[in-house]
């Protein structure tokens, strides 16, 4: 019997999504001695749920499986999701795949090659320190860096982060990290060498995934399946270590294949009583329906990441005195420039996808500001630079085209093994228009509305990525690249219809769909995380992001988690110090 | 409507992989590296349990620990619900699609298979265009890719679990 079980109750918590932020409330309240019941929507290939928890083997190095039969999901069959740019597009222009974050035990922690840097002082302050921007909605955070650092530095302990202290624009920490840097891929000894000449500062990436055997899971062995695929032999440890930790404890317990649907309430609506859930792991009835099943806990936590959180409330009409569930969404602004060099890099079948990144267009210089001013706008942000390349031959050769052309051109393999890409994860102003709602007609497999994206970027990711692609197009060059090509995701201009892309943002970076404020007027979450009009729901994931940074959210938003978990139980970390 | 290829269905669908997705001297055509055996494999998915939709992991034995692919991983409920759909969608693709390029495709003058193809439906074209590029480099358990010689013809490894790559593999080729 669960701890939470003997005042009738199913268990303290609940949680819904086991991807990184539910994974990280479910070990810091199972460690606090709370029980919590982990709610997964999709499958579970990622480890035995009996002692002692021993990886069950599905994942390989397979490009088949992972990249073209949904093998993470969701499968767009069961659950289709719609994308607009705006209304303009009428009620949608793509409906599929949209931001398919995996759903599978562990979320999109077993896909992601794990790149987890932390944000900077400035990005928890960015109203404060540079002032807004016109038709954006630039906001200071509720919390500073320093109330985060120490729930940063417990993060990257827990799913266990390789890193050096040599990037000059990091914000300070309060210990160096767990690991040191895994081997630099050739192909990024090249491009960061040619970044060097170029004034800018490339830095090895900080990356969750073990250089060293770590807490008892072994050295990442740079098999080149990284990015988009789960680690067999667990180097990766986000989600994974978190979870087992969980598991252990004897607090936890995972129902894989467990769509919730709705939040149970009292009937003033002032607090969440549970949930209700299709049983996706019955057949179905007769009627072509899942059972639906029902579990009651004194605290629900949120975590099915920054889509499927505000399709939750919006369904269930919970959480939105404010208005603003589902809208402020981010996307990072993707610029990606591409170029192939003379020699093999291996980089797309070797080692870890990216394994260096420069932070030099973030704060920019004279001639971004310059750049900025020139368009009207009182500053831009760029992102963080990602150096690396990571494609299959499948997905080569589907770029690569029919025809005659094609035995040679794989070959040759100018779109992988000589392949090298910049990805900028460019920083995405929040805009209220932006936003995850109800699709009109759309639905999934259980009748259920299907999410929709409404997106289009503000005029200051289009300036900041046309100042940056000439820069990262030169350090290509200098690389040696024989060609080079830059482009966006989203796509913008006369051609977009043809990116290999797609239309909609390619990115799996989504944020600020239930931000945090001090204020429950324009705010969907208190400084805590908690849900303002139901203050027993706490969201753990990125939708609570007020800002998206120009950094990859996974490291803070399990920090956040950690955070939320631990002021929930009354355990919360001491303030840290720089060392 | 029966579940996947005839032998003549086969036949003409390896003659259309080999005009999308050509060889050379050096490289196999899709088609005669086991494309339409990949595309059989995956419209008779449901002729085993488990469907052979997902192999297993996480090894394939090639370099190190036990050959695991042939153990495919079993789809939940809903899940063969979607594949169920999507390769009876498939099944009535393919036979539609291949009756409609003539029964004596394969036997065709090369200039009259390249009309038959030009004629075909965009999103036949399409869809054989990908499992082509699928069956000439994922993984021999699929059914394509015989003998490796796609990868081969690429110089590409393929899986390299467990054994992986050095780091002198990874830092300096």
């Amino acid at each position: 019997m669960m701890h939470g079980a003997v005042d009738g109750v199913d268990a303290d918590a609940i949680i819904i999504g086991s991807g990184p932020g539910g994974a990280a409330v479910a070990h810091a309240l199972t460690q606090a001695g709370w029980s919590v019941i982990l709610l997964e929507k999709g499958q579970n290939h990622l480890l035995s749920l009996q002692a002692p928890f021993a990886p069950l083997g599905h994942f390989s190095n397979d490009e088949i499986k992972f990249t073209q039969r949904h093998f993470l999901g969701p499968d767009p069959l069961l659950e289709p999701r719609t994308f607009r740019r705006s209304s303009e597009d009428g009620d949608r222009i793509l409906t599929g795949e949209v931001n398919n974050l995996p759903s599978t035990l562990g979320g999109g922690g077993v896909h992601a090659d794990g790149k987890l840097p932390r944000f900077r002082e400035i990005d928890f302050q960015l109203l404060s320190e540079l002032g807004p921007v016109e038709g954006a909605d630039i906001a200071d955070w509720p919390l500073s860096y320093a109330d985060l650092e120490p729930y940063y530095a417990e993060a990257e302990k827990l799913v266990g982060v390789a890193g050096e202290e040599t990037n000059p624009f990091a914000a300070w920490r309060s210990g160096p990290f767990p690991m040191p840097p895994g081997v630099d891929m050739f192909g990024a000894q090249i491009s960061s060498a040619a970044a060097e000449r170029a004034g800018l500062h490339p830095y090895r990436a900080p990356t969750g995934v073990n250089s060293v055997e770590y807490q008892g899971r072994p050295a990442c062995n740079n098999c080149g399946f990284c990015a988009f695929y789960g680690c067999p032999i667990e180097a990766k440890g986000d989600p994974v270590s978190m979870l087992r930790a969980a598991l252990a404890t004897g607090r936890c317990q995972i129902i894989p294949l467990a769509y919730a649907t709705e939040i149970t309430t009292d009937p003033a609506k002032n607090r969440a009583t549970g949930v209700r859930y299709l049983d996706l792991s019955a057949a179905p009835t007769a009627q072509g329906e899942a059972p639906v099943r029902e579990l009651r806990s004194h605290h629900l936590v949120l975590a099915g990441g920054a889509f499927e959180t505000p399709r939750l409330l919006l369904r269930n009409e919970l959480g939105n005195s404010s208005g603003r569930v589902g809208q402020h969404l981010m996307f990072h602004f993707q610029t990606l420039v591409v170029g192939a060099v003379r020699e093999r890099l291996w980089g797309a079948s070797r080692g870890r996808s990216v394994t260096h990144l420069h932070d030099d267009h973030i704060d920019g210089d004279q001639a971004s500001r310059a750049a900025a001013h020139a368009a009207g706008l009182p500053w831009i942000r760029g992102g963080i630079v990602e150096h690396g390349s990571s494609t299959g031959p499948v997905n080569e050769a589907l770029l690569q085209g029919a025809g005659a052309h094609h035995p040679l051109a794989m070959r040759n393999s100018e779109l992988r093994e000589r392949l090298w890409v910049f990805t900028m994860q460019g920083e995405d102003l929040s805009q209220r228009t932006n936003r995850v709602d109800l699709d009109p007609t759309v639905r999934d497999a259980w009748g259920l509305a299907a999410g929709r994206v409404t997106y289009q970027p503000h005029q200051h990711e289009l300036v900041t990525s046309n100042h940056v692609a000439p820069i990262l197009e030169g350090v290509m060059r200098d690389s040696g690249a024989v060609w080079t090509a830059a482009s966006t995701s989203p796509p913008v201009g006369d051609h977009a219809g043809t990116s290999p892309l797609g239309l909609a943002p390619a990115t799996y970076h989504i944020m600020g769909t239930a931000k945090m404020g001090f204020d429950p007027l324009n705010s969907v979450v208190d400084p805590t995380g908690r849900l303002w009009d139901l203050p027993n729901v706490i969201i753990a994931d990125s939708s609570v992001f007020p800002t998206s940074a120009g950094y990859g959210p996974t490291l803070t938003l399990v920090a956040l988690a950690t955070r939320a978990a631990r002021l929930l139980t009354g355990n919360p970390l001491a303030q840290s110090q720089p060392t | 409507m029966s579940a996947g290829l005839t032998p003549l269905q086969a036949r003409n669908l390896i003659a259309l992989m080999n005009q999308l997705v050509p060889g050379d001297e050096l490289s196999p055509a899709a088609g005669d590296s086991g494309g339409a055996d990949y595309v059989n494999g995956l419209l008779t998915a449901f002729d085993f349990d488990p469907p052979h939709i997902w192999a297993g992991g996480p090894f394939s034995g090639r370099h190190g620990g036990a050959a695991s692919f042939e153990n495919w991983i079993a789809l939940a409920p809903w899940e063969l619900v979607a594949w169920r759909s999507r390769i009876e969608d498939l099944n009535a693709q393919y036979h539609t699609g291949l009756d409609s390029l003539g029964a004596e495709f394969a036997e065709m003058p090369a200039d009259a298979q390249t009309e038959a193809v030009a004629a075909a439906s965009d999103g036949f074209r399409e869809l054989v265009f990908t499992h082509a590029c699928e069956a000439l480099y994922g993984d021999p358990v699929y059914g394509g890719n015989r003998k490796m010689s796609g990868w081969l013809a690429i110089d590409y490894r393929g899986d390299s679990q467990p054994s992986g790559y050095s780091d002198q593999e990874v830092s300096a080729p």
